[in-house]
């Protein structure tokens, strides 16, 4: 985009851009505080600017800017001292790939100093480019509240050092808590988490990574059929198979196998690659019924052995573990597994709710019902209250 | 223009008018309707410009207070556990007056229970404290 007049740089364009003039600011070693700061006023002067000076590289033009505000902001602090300032020569923009600024800047927002619910806002703001409002919509919170948590954020990261390389996983988890939380909220937030994902396997070759953006892809692609028009959820094996995105699907599988060709039996698929494998038997699947439990158990068998002792450290697992044991070796056993985990998470709205799902299975609908009842006690989300509430009105009239 | 909160109870208040089951034990197609009513409700008040906010609480309750200096946090599920107040959720709203509250308020106790019968819901309203003196 680099040469492209500013009246054809959509809204897209300029997100793409962002984040890598940013990355350009902190590589040089400017405070990533005071760098986006000064990226925040350089956007501001290029709404005023570009309309009737449109620039031959806005790339070039952001930098050279915010270079320039981040040298005044500098100027003015150090005036006091009155210390010789540093100047800078016009920047020549990195020759670098758009991904490892991605990459780079994903390390500096999840920073194991911030909390999570920092890092993905700071991910968001500076790696995703969207604007305080929007974030602060997309987890329903007051602006000014998520403005504070952002410069708070950015405080914490003053004069830490960011060169180091950081930890990728703590970078994917942030964004696959960007995409759950998309769901629920008025901005597409797991659109973003997709896109970002897309942009970090470009930057490296870690198959976690491809696991994640596979994983993403292949549940994002059952989003229209998840509500019916009233917004009320639909379970996997009631949900229109029709409206799921097949090229969605295609490429998660495209993924997938990319990142599990490179495995070997020292180096097995982590937990991504296996639950994107999980969705993907789901996604296969032309109805309900030809669903490959096997294949599935098989894969869950996988992602408890992750840990020493799953029931502890991994207690999702081992229930979705249940199910497909539940669907494989019959309800009765399903059940058996989940009273394993009654000490761990007996208190959690899900074990209830699968629970009465494997009591259904078992053609036990007064056990599934006061199950799904118990479940709804527990819920802490609406539509799945709602849900359980239906599935035990449902149960109990057989 | 002043706010109201109408808040709605699992338990606690006065002796229901029509003593109902837990909506689990509904026949489907009565709980259907009670939920398509609440979606009506929220639909019809963001159309007059008197909606502000809408929640739903868990009736899971923890009181919490201080322990005292170097002590940890006391806290305990109230005395009572099983028949004391307990809110549900609430409506905020932005009416013209506390008529218009109480007629609100009404309305949404007569959202349909089982049989499509009325529920006669006792409803909590209250009114918010404004932050500004008032004028004149």
């Amino acid at each position: 985009m680099i040469d492209e007049p500013v009246q054809r740089l959509d809204e897209g364009a300029l997100r793409t851009l962002v984040p890598r003039v940013l990355a350009g600011l902190v590589r040089r070693g400017e405070d990533f505080d005071a760098a986006e700061d000064a990226l925040q006023e350089a956007l501001l002067e290029a709404l005023r600017v570009w309309p009737e000076h449109p620039p031959r590289d806005p790339r070039a033009w952001l930098t050279t800017v915010a270079t320039r505000r981040v040298v005044d902001a500098r100027r003015r602090e150090a005036a006091r001292h009155r210390r010789e300032e540093t100047t800078y020569a016009e920047p020549r923009p990195a020759a670098t790939e758009e991904g490892d600024d991605t990459l780079f800047l994903l390390f500096c927002c999840c920073h194991p100093d911030l909390a999570p619910a920092s890092q993905v806002a700071l991910t968001l703001r500076a790696v995703g480019g969207l604007t305080t409002r929007e974030i602060a919509d997309a987890f329903y919170v007051p602006e000014a509240t998520m403005a504070q948590r952002i410069s708070r954020a950015k405080r914490t990261l003053r004069g830490r050092r960011l060169d180091q390389p950081g930890d990728l996983a703590i970078g994917l988890r942030v964004l696959y808590l960007v995409y759950t939380a998309g769901h629920a909220g008025r901005v597409d937030l797991a659109g973003e988490a997709i896109r970002l994902a897309r942009q970090l396997t470009l930057a490296t070759e870690e198959p976690e990574a491809r696991g994640l953006l596979a994983l993403m892809l292949l549940n994002h692609a059952r989003l229209p059929a998840r509500l019916d028009p009233e917004g009320r959820i639909v379970t996997l094996d009631r949900q229109d198979r029709g409206l799921w995105d097949t090229r969605e699907i295609a490429e998660g599988v495209r993924v997938l196998q990319s990142a599990l060709a490179v495995q070997t039996e020292e180096r097995r698929p982590g937990r991504y690659q296996i639950e994107a494998a999980v969705a993907a038997l789901h996604d296969d699947a032309a109805s309900a019924e030809e669903t490959d439990w096997p294949q599935i158990l098989a894969w869950y068998d996988d992602l408890v052995a992750l840990t020493e002792d799953p029931v502890r450290q991994d207690p999702a697992a081992m229930l979705g573990r249940a199910v497909a044991v539940g669907h494989v070796l019959g309800a009765a056993a399903g059940l058996r597994e989940t009273d394993r985990l009654r000490e761990v998470i007996g208190d959690r709205h899900r074990w209830h709710a699968v629970r009465g799902h494997l009591y259904e299975l078992d053609g036990d609908l007064p056990a599934a019902a006061s199950a799904y009842a118990e479940a709804a006690r527990r819920a802490t989300n609406v539509a799945e209250r709602d849900h359980l509430v239906r599935q035990a009105a449902r149960a109990r009239v057989g | 223009m002043p706010k109201y909160l109408l808040l709605k109870h699992y338990r606690g208040g006065p002796e229901p008018h029509r003593p109902v089951p837990p909506m689990d034990q509904w026949a489907p197609e009565d709980v259907e309707a009670h939920m398509a009513f609440l979606r009506h409700v929220s639909e019809l008040l963001e159309k007059n410009g008197e909606y502000v906010d809408a929640q739903a609480l868990t009736p899971a309750r923890t009181w919490v207070r201080y322990g005292g200096p170097d002590a940890a946090a006391v806290t305990t599920d109230g005395p009572l556990p099983e028949t004391s107040d307990l809110v549900a959720g609430w409506y905020m709203i932005d009416v013209e007056s506390h008529e218009r509250a109480v007629e609100l308020a009404a309305y949404v106790s007569s959202e349909p229970g089982p049989g499509g019968e009325p529920l006669y819901e006792w409803i909590d309203v209250r009114e918010v404290m404004s932050e500004a003196p008032s004028e004149g």
